[in-house]
């Protein structure tokens, strides 16, 4: 065991290192946090492998059932639906390249969201913060969320063609009233002393409005745009499927028409594939924004 | 210096439209604060005190009678004041530098200039090494320095105080106070401070207001003769001290036990109901 030696030597030298350099508490919130760091990781392990073993067996079995038992004709099949992702992706569609189909979809819903929202959150606080406002506008705001929207779509076909303009209005307006109401509530919301204090302090009332309002409608609005994206990415598809000359939304329509249930699953699971990468990038978003909050389940601040 | 109060409560009343019909919150008060001169206010709990301080600072209007300050009737809230209120009201997306920074920020000093003069008050009311934390990760007693840094910054000539000190711990109390006091002598301001302990009111104060049961009015003044500068440790243990804590004692007992009679009353009232 000699080759041993050199190793033990070196390790019992870096131990000395160490506590020399560190107190015992030290030493115990170093071990603390490798723990934890271990059981974290190892939950989330096997939380990952259940999803996995979960999407497995249920492919699996739609599989088999498809092959042996369902016609595929009406259900497709994984198999099925992955040639024709695969088709989409290396030969195209017969609409033209994938990749505009996609761009198109995204620009129309990320303008319609970027309008939404914008106008969602402006028109929400100003109506949250004025009593007069909102007493007038109450019943027209409770009338207009009370109409299908979905039917809008076929109204800005007429209105504004077939191209971009028809389904940046469908999406806009799917956002708008998400983001609205929860910019309201915010801005309603706000604790008075909060506002109290910041005039006592010296705050005239722009200021209140954005260093006070602004920020406390933060959270009540960033939650909301989560789900409004997914509304964005909606109004877009639903308003290609009702008249277009490209997007998801066509090729799903496209799909329908041929009866090709395959084609209609490869077009569900791309959109579903951009909502989720969305959803990622305001998650991202949001932690950054409201690094104040404390944590909520506690989980990041204790060991 | 001008012995003309610069705050003056004139049979000042306040009501409050309620669940249970019009609630009168203070009924016709009438004081006078001197420039300079530190006032604390004890009396029974939800008898008016904290809303007898939002008529001060103009955040409320009185409902009848007359509050001046400086001479001019209250509209809007007042020139120099500072109001530190009962409630949590610092700012919980502002790092404590970014709180105490905000009013010279609002009064639009550069933010650099601003910043400077925060770490100074942070420093002072023992802050010091915490500038960079948000509200949630600070103690009760914590955010309660860094609400009164955020109102001594702005070095106000009026400064009210509303039980400014009762979430600290005996210890930390008691340096706060001190702190108080030094910072006081040298700012000129007048103080209304309101407190239930009544050793903190005579072991700051210039003079003590006893309010009586709800609705408040001003049921006694009493002096308070003790020298200056005190050490609030050492001014408890005279027999001067003692003596004065008696004479207010006997007086808000009085209306303590009132309180307590009409919460009865109230509670019974309700259960009849
Ligand atoms: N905005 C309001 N609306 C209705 N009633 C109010 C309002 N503010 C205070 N009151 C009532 O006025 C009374 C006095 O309240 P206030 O807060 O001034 O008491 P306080 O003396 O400060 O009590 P404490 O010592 O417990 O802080 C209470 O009965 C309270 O219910
Ligand atoms: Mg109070």
């Amino acid at each position: 065991m000699s080759h041993d030696a050199p190793d033990a030597g070196a390790a019992m030298a870096a131990a000395a290192q160490m506590t020399a350099l560190r107190t015992p508490s030290d030493l115990d919130n170093a071990a603390a946090i490798a723990a934890a760091g271990t059981a974290s990781r190892r939950r989330r392990a096997v939380v990952w492998t259940v999803r996995v073993a979960a999407i497995v067996a249920w492919l699996v079995s739609w599989e088999v059932s498809a092959t042996y038992w369902i016609d595929p004709f009406y259900y497709s099949k994984p198999s099925a639906i992955w040639h024709r992702l695969v088709d989409w992706f290396t030969k195209g569609t017969a609409q033209g390249s994938i990749w505009t189909q996609i761009a198109a979809t995204l620009e129309e819903a990320v303008i319609g969201f970027v309008l939404g929202a914008i106008l969602g959150v402006v028109l929400g606080i100003l109506l949250g913060r004025s009593r007069f406002l909102s007493d007038v506008c109450a019943p027209f705001i409770k009338a207009a969320n009370a109409v299908p929207r979905i039917v809008l779509a076929s109204l800005f076909v007429i209105w504004f063609g077939l191209g971009m303009s028809s389904k940046i209005a469908t999406a806009l307006v799917l956002v708008f009233f998400a983001v609205f109401f929860n910019a309201f509530q915010g801005a309603r919301e706000v604790d008075r002393n909060l506002i109290n204090n910041a005039r006592i302090l010296g705050a005239s009332r722009t200021q209140v409005l954005t260093s006070i309002v602004v920020p406390s409608a933060t959270s009540w609005i960033l939650a909301s745009l989560h789900a409004a994206f997914g509304f964005a990415l909606i109004g877009a598809v639903v308003g290609e499927y009702t008249g277009a000359d490209r997007g998801l939304g066509l090729l799903i329509a496209t799909a329908q028409g041929s009866f090709d249930a395959a084609g209609i699953y490869a077009g569900m699971i791309i959109t579903t594939v951009i909502a989720l990468l969305a959803e990622w990038l305001l998650g991202g978003l949001e932690n950054r924004l409201l690094r104040w909050r404390p944590p909520v389940a506690g989980a990041e601040a204790q060991i | 210096m001008t012995d003309d109060p610069v705050i003056r409560l004139r049979g000042a009343t306040k009501r409050f439209r309620g669940a249970s019909g019009v609630h009168t919150a203070v009924h016709d008060l009438t004081m006078d604060v001197r420039p300079g001169e530190f006032v604390a206010v004890v009396g029974p709990t939800g008898c008016g005190k904290s809303t007898t301080l939002s008529l001060v600072s103009g955040l409320e209007p009185a409902s009848a009678g007359e509050v001046l300050v400086r001479g001019e009737p209250v509209r809007g809230i007042p020139a120099g004041v500072g109001y530190m209120f009962q409630q949590d009201a610092i700012q919980p997306w502002r790092s404590v530098l970014d709180n105490v920074a905000a009013g010279p920020r609002w009064r639009g000093t550069p933010k650099a200039q601003a910043r400077e003069l925060a770490r100074g008050w942070v420093e002072r009311v023992g802050l010091g090494g915490f500038e960079g934390y948000y509200p949630h990760q600070l103690s009760g007693g914590m955010r309660k320095r860094v609400a009164l840094a955020q109102t001594l910054v702005n070095e106000p000539e009026i400064l009210l105080m509303d039980e400014p000190f009762s979430a600290l711990d005996v210890q930390t109390r008691g340096l706060m106070q001190d702190e108080l006091l030094r910072l006081w002598a040298g700012s000129g301001a007048a103080v209304i401070f309101v407190t239930h302990d009544l050793e903190e009111a005579i072991a700051l104060a210039d003079r003590v207001v006893v309010m009586t049961a709800a609705p408040a009015t001003v049921k006694a003044s009493f002096d308070v003769p003790l020298a200056r500068p005190r050490d609030v440790e050492e001014v408890r243990l005279t027999a001067e001290f003692l003596d004065i804590y008696r004479e207010v004692w006997d007086s808000l007992r009085e209306e303590v036990a009132r309180s307590r009679e009409q919460a009865v009353k109230a509670e019974g009232g309700r259960r009849v109901a």
